[in-house]
């Protein structure tokens, strides 16, 4: 409990951002991210724009360029994919360096590589300036149905106590000799997945009474409902607001 | 897999989304028919165990490792509404707080691997544990069974979304290959798991295992020296029968209404698969069905000539077959279930005596 109550990807701070309400931020990637994905993929330029606008935002949330750049390590696994595209894909093929690529292909990778790239970034951003409690009620606020925020919330909750729980049970295996190596071993682990089931539903179970017997009766209490005047509407909209204009250049131009 | 933002097309990710949003809201119903209100507490906390459990690793062999996928997993754990709800949860939270998989592709994400498992997977485990005989070892070849279905059908479904909303021009035929065969690899992988892991909970927790809670032994009663059956707690009062009979009236009407009228408004285009298929060659193969020279086929009536006429008829007639043929179904699993209670209550008054 003594590590802060919040999660790994949060960045604390008293910026602008981290200052505007919730529910505005989340709608505004929202919507930034659906501007990205239908700018048509011949535009190069608009995607370097939308780059711009992030870097722009990033600035004014005081988020080192490096600690983002970490983060977007987590889409390598779809580099790899749009690094396939161009040998797969069909049509027109040029040739690069000796290699004949299909022209669709790299397009593909480029669409999949910005798109994606930009989307992460989005995600990251929000994660670093939002508490994981203010995404809850965010998400409350957008009319997310109440009975599902209320299962996110126990889940954020309570998984870093699964986790640690989950830990312990690495610890012990370990202190007894135990090193998963191979395929013949997976039955220990799968015991442990299946103890650690047991363990969190029969929590689940106690959380439940211990509720109940401080009055649930179906729904939380709200009791820090998050509200967002006109101009900080207008400041978080922004962001999308602009990369609209340059998606409307994109497919005029 | 996680399908970043840009992969798919907004149209396609729209309605996949759309999808997503209609299953969870069946879910959320389902789940509370499952959970009743320890609905988010204990949803909550299974899916805090899959996203634990996701991060598991099981090595391989040379260094790799592989993870648990979990919609099987849940499904089986806990039922398909509540392991829908849970992975959806999961998917959700880690397309905002870790920006794994895009925002937009969410729908997509939760259809291929929320919605797509579990429906695959549960019906399946529930299947064939009603075939096999009641032992725990055949809750275990179930799930392994239904994992492993489950993960190559989550591929092929991502195969279709692409198929119809890909932004790059793959062959479709090899994406499905590759993506097949690929999920056919982890497929084994996620079935070994999870065989092992619902095998250990119903060793410990039979009753947790909301997929098998039929397979919970009797209770016996030790009579004088004797194993007896102990009778069953008496069963709640049936709720008095609602009459039925308007749904059912409003229902075949509006059936007859769409089949009979509306049908002549419907678009002659084929659908998007069928088109699907013709642009890519794949239904050249595809033999005409064998049924093809029934009196009904292609929905239509033989030796009626007026199009809209034939497409009417053949609609009524097909509505008035499926409502015979699902009543006639309906009465006789209803019948079965009525001669087991009555055969039930005539061996506890033997025993009673």
């Amino acid at each position: 409990m003594g590590a802060g109550h919040a999660h790994r990807l949060y960045r604390h701070g008293h910026s602008p951002v981290h200052a505007l309400p919730p529910h505005t931020k989340l709608a505004a990637v929202l919507a930034f991210v659906v501007v990205v994905v239908s700018t048509p993929r011949e535009a190069m330029w608009a995607f370097a724009a939308y780059a711009g606008l992030l870097a722009l935002v990033a600035y004014a949330a005081r988020v080192p360029p490096g600690f983002l750049l970490r983060r977007l390590l987590i889409e390598v696994p779809f580099v790899a994919f749009a690094a396939l595209l161009p040998f797969v894909a069909r049509g027109e093929r040029v040739d690069v360096l000796g290699l004949s690529l299909s022209v669709d292909g790299l397009w593909g990778a480029w669409n999949v590589l910005a798109k994606g790239t930009l989307g992460v970034a989005a995600s990251v951003l929000l994660a670093a300036t939002t508490e994981l409690r203010e995404v809850l009620l965010g998400l409350q606020r957008l009319r997310l149905p109440p009975l599902l925020v209320q299962i996110a919330s126990f889940m954020v909750r309570y998984g870093d106590v699964v986790t640690d729980e989950m830990r312990r049970m690495r610890i012990a295996r370990e202190s007894r000799g135990f090193e998963a190596r191979g395929v013949r071993h997976w039955g220990v682990l799968a015991k442990s997945a299946g103890a650690l089931f047991i363990r969190s539903y029969e929590r689940g179970e106690r959380v439940h009474l211990a509720m109940v017997s401080r009055g649930y009766a179906g729904s939380m209490p709200v009791i820090d409902e998050v509200t967002a005047s006109r101009a900080q509407w207008c400041r978080a909209l922004a962001l999308p607001s602009a990369a609209f204009v340059v998606c409307l250049l994109g497919w005029t131009v | 897999m996680h399908a970043p933002d840009g992969f798919i097309d907004v149209p396609v990710s729209a309605a996949a989304g759309v999808l997503a949003a209609g299953a969870i809201a069946v879910s959320l119903r389902g789940a509370r028919r499952e959970l009743d209100e320890r609905t988010a507490p204990l949803a909550g906390l299974v899916a805090a165990f899959v996203f634990a459990a996701q991060m598991l690793n099981f090595p391989v062999a040379g260094g790799t490792s592989g993870h648990l996928l979990g919609g099987a997993l849940a499904a089986i754990l806990v039922g398909p509404y509540t392991g829908i709800l849970c992975v959806s949860v999961v998917l959700l939270m880690q397309a905002v707080l870790f920006a794994d998989g895009g925002l937009t592709a969410l729908g997509v994400n939760i259809t291929t691997m929320a919605i797509t498992t579990a429906v695959v997977a549960y019906p399946l485990f529930r299947g064939l544990v009603t075939v096999l005989p009641r032992t725990r070892r055949s809750v275990t070849v179930a799930s392994f069974v239904a994992a492993l279905v489950s993960v190559p059908a989550s591929a092929v479904v991502f195969t279709l979304l692409y198929a119809i909303g890909g932004t790059t021009d793959v062959s479709i035929g090899k994406v499905a290959a590759a993506m097949v065969g690929v999920h056919l690899l982890i497929g084994l992988g996620e079935a070994v798991i999870t065989a092992l892991t619902v095998g250990a909970v119903v060793a410990v927790r039979p009753d947790l295992v909301h997929g098998a809670r039929g397979l919970r032994p009797k209770l016996k009663l030790r009579v004088d020296g004797e194993l007896v059956d102990a009778p069953d707690a008496p069963e709640p009062a049936p709720a008095p029968a609602r009459s039925r009979r308007k749904v059912w009236v409003t229902g075949l009407v509006t059936s007859l209404v769409l089949a009979g009228f509306v049908s002549f408004y419907a678009s002659a285009d084929p659908d998007g698969l069928e088109k699907v298929a013709g642009d890519h060659g794949i239904d050249k193969k595809a033999e005409e069905h064998t049924i093809a020279d029934s009196p009904l086929a292609d929905y239509g009536v033989k030796d009626v000539d007026n199009a809209r006429l034939s497409g009417a008829l053949a609609g009524v007639t097909g509505v008035g077959v499926t409502v015979v043929a699902g009543t006639a179904v309906f009465w006789v699993v209803v019948r079965g279930r009525r001669t087991d209670r009555d055969a039930d209550t005539t061996t506890h008054d033997d025993s009673n005596v």
